[in-house]
């Protein structure tokens, strides 16, 4: 099983070190603006969460691409650009719904996220752990399972019933 | 090097924007930030200029951390001269606005003259434009900064002035990103007297690190060092709000205007309190691990709003100094502070001055409006709308509380140094804090050497807090360090090791100075401040304390019962220790030793 990025809104404070980490990472400049990893803050109510790409089995941006530049690794699970194919078209950038594929203009290429080729340095950065790097059958969704099954508990077991 | 190396100017009376290059010298002389601003100011205004004419000047500025990888590198300062304290001005805050400064390609903003109507600046990178801001005039800072998100980028961050700042109240502050204030010494004002609502910010550019590996080092060092420190979950959990109880219990809680070092509606405005109350969850400032903001709601029946805050400070000022227990309403008072741009120590300590006079009869119901008394929280929400609005009694508490006590005949009544309020750290149970008050360079404030880091929490050394030993020395020393904080543009809440803010310094910069240069900036920057002053026309019959704090006993019974502050005997040893003759002044061989 490959491993992907977990998000946790709960921990995730809006410090913005991922997006530091990241430009960091990749351009050894620090530039939150060219981070492939973004942190979107809502005031009211509060709610922080970090977005990147989640390495889609059946990539929109790699089906949009007529340069056969990007595609998924099936071992890593991880969707790469390929710097030499690409010619900078953008018709992944337009395809992808989750906005996790940018176009970098001094590179003049398709930029996202590789998870720093198993090490994502945003996960490094992360100072609440807000960001783990695990298998996607480890915590993420049996967490949120038994998240909601305690919710379910607790009303249950203060009303007796539901 | 991260420093952006430009300085840009703005003169507001002429709309002349340009750039300057800042000189090489000038980064290791003062570092950056605070320190490099306030020499720029020395250098350009003259000292004893009116702070609120069009010959001060208005400085943004960045430290070489800002924006960094360096955990707590959030800050940006904004100094002037003070309408409030005559003093230097230098007011920091947090949140993301001076990160993004830096990105647009400049370590500072210097601004000058007057506008002759309501602007606003606008920033995206290369493109610099003064806008007009008729349209903004009179809005609180939520409503600016919503009207200008939506007519300029929604990445765009914005540092503005609410109607506080507008009706130049004397301790209006500099808000950004909506809750985050610099509050202290009335930059707001300084603003509002430019006709400059606001300053928005889009930046997009990199910040390269002289060592990048370095660099990476000491960041995740300092990051692990924060997550396994004891405080960091503390502060997490309770933010600064977990020192109404300590404070208390050691006699250091101001109570009714500082008669009184313990507040018996404490239990109701503390940490738990909040947690029970007001507290929805914590928030970050950019690139800190520490997060200790406080989300926060209020939903009662008179009142319901939402916001951040209230910090100890906040709980302080509207709290115990004005006998107040209730957190609802204390954090009510905050939110209308945020929105409109107000130093919350300042307006809270400033209405408990007022209580006071009330109480006394100095001041006559007619005066005041209504009946005034310590503990009446609707007078008190009541009295600071009117500070907005300087409309009756208002207009001369939003003097603040110095010169209205002064007008009323009673300036010992208010408890200010340099006419800035004092804060939360009671001193007639902590020595130290009360000299740090009194030779602090802007004023009555806590941040100019924090005492009660050694007198209250016990780091550095274990000091006696009710004696006046060794508090010279610690505090010149803490002084110092500030200065070098404020000047990186690090936050003083994050528990950085100076070792590592060096190799920080050094990875980013390139700089060859050593730590003990870098120790000699911290006391430069302090002298020149202090030049500052003198040339203001301040002196060292200026470093005094209210006469309570130095000759009434405490009344009550709790653990500060009976003390005074001995500045007398604590004043000459610090001056001594600075290297400053026996009237305050820097002598000629100290000055040289520093390169001034």
């Amino acid at each position: 099983m490959s491993k992907i990025l977990w998000m946790h809104p709960d921990k995730c404070t809006g410090c913005k070190l991922c997006e530091v980490a990241c430009s960091f990472k990749k351009y050894d400049e620090i530039n939150p603006s060219k981070s492939r990893i973004s942190t979107v803050i809502y005031e009211s109510p509060p709610f922080y969460v970090a977005m990147a790409c989640p390495q889609c089995d059946d990539p929109w941006c790699a089906n949009a691409c007529p340069s056969a530049a990007l595609e998924k690794n099936p071992e890593d699970g991880i969707v790469r650009v390929n710097e030499d194919r690409c010619v900078g078209c953008k018709m992944c950038v337009l395809a992808c719904p989750f906005g996790a594929i940018e176009y970098a203009p001094e590179e003049k290429i398709a930029v996202k996220c590789d998870y720093c080729e198993g090490q994502p340095e945003c996960v490094e950065f992360c100072p609440t752990a807000a960001l783990e790097f695990k298998d996607a059958d480890e915590g993420g969704a049996g967490q949120k399972k038994r998240s909601l099954a305690d919710t379910l508990r607790k009303a249950y077991m203060e009303g007796g019933s539901l | 090097m991260s420093y952006a190396g430009k300085l840009l100017r703005v003169d507001l009376s002429s709309g002349k924007i340009s750039t300057e290059n800042l000189s090489a010298s000038l980064r290791d002389e003062y570092i950056g930030g605070r320190g490099m601003a306030s020499k720029i100011l020395y250098d350009e205004i003259d000292p004893a200029v009116d702070a609120l004419s069009p010959e001060n000047k208005l400085i943004l500025t960045t430290g070489p951390l800002t924006g960094t990888s360096m955990p707590g590198g959030s800050r940006y300062m904004v100094v002037a001269k003070s309408p409030l304290s005559n003093t230097v001005a230098c007011s920091n805050s947090g949140g993301y606005f001076g990160p993004e400064l830096k990105y647009a390609g400049y370590d500072m903003i210097v601004f000058e003259g007057k506008a002759d109507k309501p602007v606003y600046l606008f920033i995206k990178n290369d493109q610099v434009e003064i806008r007009d801001a008729e349209h903004l005039w009179g809005k609180s800072v939520p409503e600016t900064e919503e009207a200008l998100l939506q007519e300029t980028s929604p990445d765009a961050k914005i540092s503005s002035i609410g109607p506080a700042g507008e009706k130049l109240v004397r301790f209006a502050a500099v808000m950004n990103d909506k809750h985050r204030a610099a509050g202290r010494n009335g930059v707001g004002a300084v603003m509002g007297s430019k006709n400059l609502k606001a300053v928005v910010v889009r930046g997009t550019n990199s910040l390269k690190m002289a060592d990048t590996k370095a660099m990476r080092e000491v960041s995740l060092r300092t990051l692990a060092a924060i997550k396994a420190s004891p405080m960091t979950e503390l502060f997490q959990s309770f933010g600064t709000t977990m020192a109404v109880d300590v404070k208390n219990s050691l006699g250091q809680f101001p109570t009714r205007n500082h008669r009184e070092t313990v507040f018996e509606g404490a239990g109701n405005i503390n940490s738990t309190a909040v947690g029970e109350k007001v507290l929805v969850r914590n928030k970050a400032c950019f690139g800190c691990p520490v997060a200790c903001g406080r989300v926060t709601k209020v939903d009662t029946p008179q009142y319901s709003g939402s916001g951040e805050g209230p910090e100890y400070e906040t709980i302080w000022s509207f709290g115990a100094a004005c006998g107040v227990d209730d957190i609802e309403v204390i954090t009510q008072a905050n939110y209308i502070c945020n929105e409109m741009g107000m130093d919350t120590i300042s307006a809270g300590a400033t209405i408990a001055c007022a209580m006071e006079l009330a109480e006394e009869g100095h001041i006559s119901e007619d005066v005041v409006g209504r009946e005034l008394r310590f503990g009446d929280a609707e007078a008190m929400l009541e009295l600071l709308q009117k500070i907005v609005d300087r409309e009756g009694f208002g207009d001369i508490l939003a003097e603040g509380s110095y010169r209205m006590a002064q007008e009323y005949g009673h300036p010992e009544l208010a408890m200010t140094a340099k006419m800035q309020e004092l804060p939360a750290h009671g001193s007639r149970g902590a020595k130290g804090q009360g000299l740090a008050y009194a030779t602090s360079n802007r004023g009555g404030c806590h941040l100019r050497g924090p005492m009660y880091y050694i007198e209250s929490f016990g780091r550095f050394e274990q000091l006696d807090a009710l004696s006046t030993e060794k508090k010279a020395p610690w505090l010149k020393t803490l002084q110092d360090q500030v200065g070098i904080t404020d000047s990186m543009g690090l936050c003083l809440f994050v528990p950085h090791e100076p070792e590592d803010v060096y190799a920080a310094y050094v990875a980013d910069t390139g700089s060859k100075l050593s730590p003990e240069d870098l120790n000699r900036v911290g006391e430069r920057i302090h002298n020149l401040e202090r030049v500052f002053n003198l040339k203001a026309g301040l002196t060292g019959a200026d470093d005094a304390l209210p006469p309570r704090i130095t000759s009434e006993p405490v009344p009550d019974e709790g653990p500060a019962k009976g003390q005074v502050v001995e500045l007398d005997q604590m004043l000459p040893e610090y001056y001594d220790v600075r290297g400053w003759d026996a009237k305050g002044v820097p002598t000629k061989e100290k000055l040289k030793e520093l390169g001034l």
